[in-house]
């Protein structure tokens, strides 16, 4: 017997309706949603203005200098997105998304942060809130409780562990690829019968459970065999298992690489590798997905901008403002939104960093509403509640 | 009101938990019914800081004119070179983690984990995995019993620190090589060292202060011939620097000692160390009495970190019971060899410390690894923990008693409903894995 059928059973002997009260249970729902989202966070921070350059603003190759882009037809020249902003020839594979109609650009987007630390940043972008440590649970997390059948099953992170993001009252799995051999159901058993009292313990391992068979089966690792990276490997198993009527709806994974304090280049240098691997997984994601490609979102965020200007070793330091995406086949794309609030110098936010036009929240809010359903009220109130006043960006969705 | 536990072998127990890595067969009756005077002792210890498994050890300096010559060599002498830095990489960090297992004075080398964890290098960036393990040799382990302000100093300007965090590329823009104008500030260390090492995040500094301190250590980075960390006052921002309020004059290379000592004797840098040790070895929140004392005892002792490990050792919070602390895939594999004696080869054990998820020197961040439940206990990482304590458990069950190891190592900390999962259990190997699967095995 599979782990999961395991699971099923075991569940389905402690009764009808204890099964529904249990905070262990897993099983995925039956009301569900087929729309999916796929939450890529770009962890230390990606130059938004090296992601998505504006090459016709006035002021882009004097502030820029050794960061600038070469115009678009140029050799490493930008991919020309609007006549003002252009692709990191890095993201190339994603272009043609642009045209599509399935890619869309945030520019001059933050989250409320307005310091310069990565891990207080990152407990924004992850909590919702407006202060660091203030919640302990994510939006993902407070969303996916107001999906069908409180979002039991639909939650997915790739990873040993589940970032702050997806953690909260509503159970989710987490699945990284691994070669250890499968215990047998007894020995399951015995493991779920110590962990019973454990509270921290007893959920994470019945999630674990719940999830594993799906995720070996869609990851398509064969003991002996080589396998793709793992970067890789957890964009394609994503993808498949969301595509899986029966899978999780909802996964986030995280992207390392992005804290080009030095190196950071322009066509070539750290920041054009860490954005190929971003073009990886964003290529592996839709492979995986097949056909529910055209039901998904994927939202890539950062917890912050990079200074405008180059620091003094060919790279950027912490900054503002910067830039996220939305993929996907229900994305209304082909376009970069937000006001540009220039870079000329008495424009810059502290006279070093993008200023901030955007609220990410802004555009959360709007995915969540417009594409999963959450009620605007439920994201006011328990999603976001800081500022119930930051409202959902409108039409970023297909009709 | 704090529940002590229960009877001697669980407080012994407690005690290699907590403070320790764990009980190896036979530890709790050597440790005996003083268990808080067994922790204590340690810290008068006359054993060498650093252990004996890493005197031959070649040291930064060497390695880091190893890491030039690879970067210097033609592509495929270059390749050669990589791969025995990353091969020394593995010895080392086998090496210490062996030390750990092996150790007599465990809260020692807790301690030193800890430490190397607070002040972070990674192998995120590829050439700090040769000098990491000599990291944690050079800058923690010598002034483990002695001043925080003196760790600061060595761990900021270790070469590893300053290949890390980019002070070797850091240059002053005032100074004689940055008014050429190549090259400029980098303010990544100046940053992490307020934020992470000192002060912590709401410790009343701003984006003024971040550009003070970067400016400060501007100068320092290594020396291309010795391999160590050197001072070169042609790319030092000349002129006085305010840190924090605090004037530091023009003082070239002695301005970062100067910046370090303020910084480590203020307090926010006291609360911001209370609050990461009581996290670490009382509870993820810990009881907010338990921090002010040891902030307290912190700015009294001026820094004083054998004091502030007394003051640990003294306060009930530490002794409460049940153990409140989930042991990171580190921590559970250490505690699993002492309590098992597996034999590991150099390869299984590096390849095991990565599958379980938490490859020595290798957070991902600056900030270290985590220090909550939260954090280590995701639905993937404890499968993970139950099919490897599995396999393990069929490799060398039979060799083990189950119910007597369960009985020697947790003492107290293991009730009869444990006792009889263990009892109970078809075969020798699925025995040994329920015991290290154990709620009460699982924490510290």
């Amino acid at each position: 017997m599979h782990r999961r059928q395991f699971l099923n059973a075991a569940l389905a002997a402690t009764g009808g309706l204890a099964l529904a009260a249990s905070p262990f249970r897993v099983a995925f729902a039956d009301a569900r949603t087929d729309h999916r989202l796929v939450l890529v966070v770009l962890r230390g921070a990606m130059d938004g203005l090296g992601a998505v350059a504006p090459y016709a603003d006035p002021d882009y190759r004097t502030i820029r200098g050794g960061l600038a882009l070469a115009e678009p037809g140029q050799p490493d020249g930008v991919l020309d997105l609007d006549g003002h902003f252009g692709l990191h020839p890095a993201l190339a594979p994603i272009h043609g998304w642009w045209q599509e109609g399935g890619l869309l650009v945030a520019h001059a987007i933050a989250t409320p942060y307005r310091e310069r630390s990565h891990f207080d940043a990152q407990d924004l972008l992850e909590s919702g809130g407006n202060k660091p440590g203030r919640i302990d649970s994510g939006w993902l997390n407070r969303a996916l409780g107001r999906l069908d059948g409180g979002g039991r099953g639909l939650g997915l992170a790739l990873g040993q562990g589940v970032p702050l993001v997806m953690r909260g009252t509503v159970p989710v799995a987490s699945w990284a690829p691994s070669t250890l051999p499968e215990p047998t159901d007894d020995f399951l058993a015995r493991v779920m019968n110590l962990y019973e009292d454990d509270a921290v313990l007893g959920p994470a391992l019945n999630a674990g459970l719940g999830i594993a068979d799906m995720a070996q089966q869609a990851s398509g690792i064969m003991p002996g065999k080589p396998r793709a990276k793992d970067r890789i490997l957890l964009a394609t198993t994503a993808g498949r298992m969301l595509a899986d009527p029966a899978g999780p709806r909802v996964a986030v994974m995280d992207i390392q690489g992005w804290d080009t304090h030095v190196g950071q280049g322009a066509a070539k240098g750290r920041l054009a590798n860490a954005l190929g691997d971003l073009s990886d997984v964003l290529i592996n994601l839709r492979e995986g997905l097949g056909e529910a490609w055209g039901k998904s979102v994927v939202a890539v965020v950062t917890e912050f901008g990079r200074t405008v200007r180059p620091n003094g070793t060919n790279g950027t330091d912490h900054g503002t403002a910067g830039v996220a995406f939305l993929a996907g086949g229900a994305v209304e794309g082909g376009r970069v939104i937000g006001t540009w609030p220039g870079l000329r110098e008495d424009k810059l936010y502290e006279n070093r960093d993008l200023a901030p036009t955007t609220d990410m929240r802004a555009l959360l809010k709007g995915v969540l509403r417009d594409h999963m359903g959450v009620p605007a009220s439920a994201l006011d109130r328990q999603v976001f509640p800081d500022d119930s006043k930051v409202r959902a960006l409108p039409d970023l969705i297909r009709a | 009101m704090t529940m002590l536990v229960p009877d001697a072998a669980g407080a012994a127990a407690h005690a290699l938990s907590r403070f320790g890595f764990g009980a190896a067969p036979g530890d709790p009756a050597r440790v005996g019914h003083d268990p808080k005077g067994w922790v204590e002792s340690q810290l008068k210890t006359d054993l060498p800081l650093t252990p004996a498994i890493f005197l031959d050890h070649p040291g930064s300096a060497a390695r880091m004119q190893e890491v030039f010559a690879a970067r210097m060599s033609e592509p495929e002498e270059r390749e050669q070179r990589q791969k025995a830095l990353r091969e020394a990489y593995r010895t080392d960090i086998v090496a210490r983690t062996r030390t750990a297992i092996a150790s007599e004075a465990p809260f020692l080398e807790r301690l030193v984990q800890f430490w190397s964890n607070h002040f972070t290098v990674s192998t995120q960036r590829g050439e700090v995995a040769p000098l990491a393990v000599a990291f944690e040799n050079e800058a923690i382990r010598p002034n483990l019993l002695g001043r925080f302000e003196d760790m600061a100093k060595a761990a900021i300007l270790h070469p590893a620190m300053l290949v890390y965090l980019d002070n070797v590329q850091s240059v002053g823009p005032g100074s004689r090589a940055g008014s050429k104008g190549k090259r400029g500030l980098n303010e990544n260390l100046g940053r992490e060292a307020l934020e992470l090492h000192t002060l912590g995040v709401n410790g009343g500094y701003d984006q003024d202060d971040v550009r003070a301190l970067a400016l400060i250590l501007t100068g320092w980075a290594i020396d291309k011939e010795t391999g160590a960390a050197s001072f070169n006052p042609n790319t030092h921002e000349p002129g006085t620097k305010i840190l924090v309020g605090h004037k530091v004059a023009e003082a070239g290379a002695e301005e970062a000692g100067q910046a370090i000592t303020f910084l480590a004797n203020h307090p926010a840098t006291a609360r911001h160390v209370a609050v990461k040790l009581a996290r670490h070895f009382i509870a993820d929140d810990p009881p907010d009495d338990a921090v002010k004392t040891l902030e307290r005892q912190f700015r009294d002792s001026g820094g004083d970190l054998t004091v502030l490990y007394r003051t640990l050792v003294g306060l009930d919070a530490a002794w409460a019971h049940p153990l409140a602390k989930l042991r990171s895939p580190n921590d559970f594999l250490i505690a699993t060899l002492r309590a098992t004696d597996l034999p590991m080869d150099e390869k299984q054990l590096a390849n095991t410390l990565g599958l379980l998820g938490q490859m020595p020197f290798s957070a991902p961040s600056p900030a270290g690894w985590p220090d909550r439940a939260a954090d280590w206990a995701g639905p993937d990482a404890v499968v993970r923990r139950v099919d490897w304590s599995l396999a393990l458990g069929q490799r060398i069950g039979s060799r083990i008693d189950a119910r007597a190891l369960l009985a020697d190592i947790l003492g107290g900390r293991a009730n009869e409903d444990l006792h009889r999962t263990v009892e109970r259990a078809p075969s020798p190997g699925e025995a040994l894995a329920l015991t290290l699967l154990s709620p009460a095995f699982q924490r510290r």
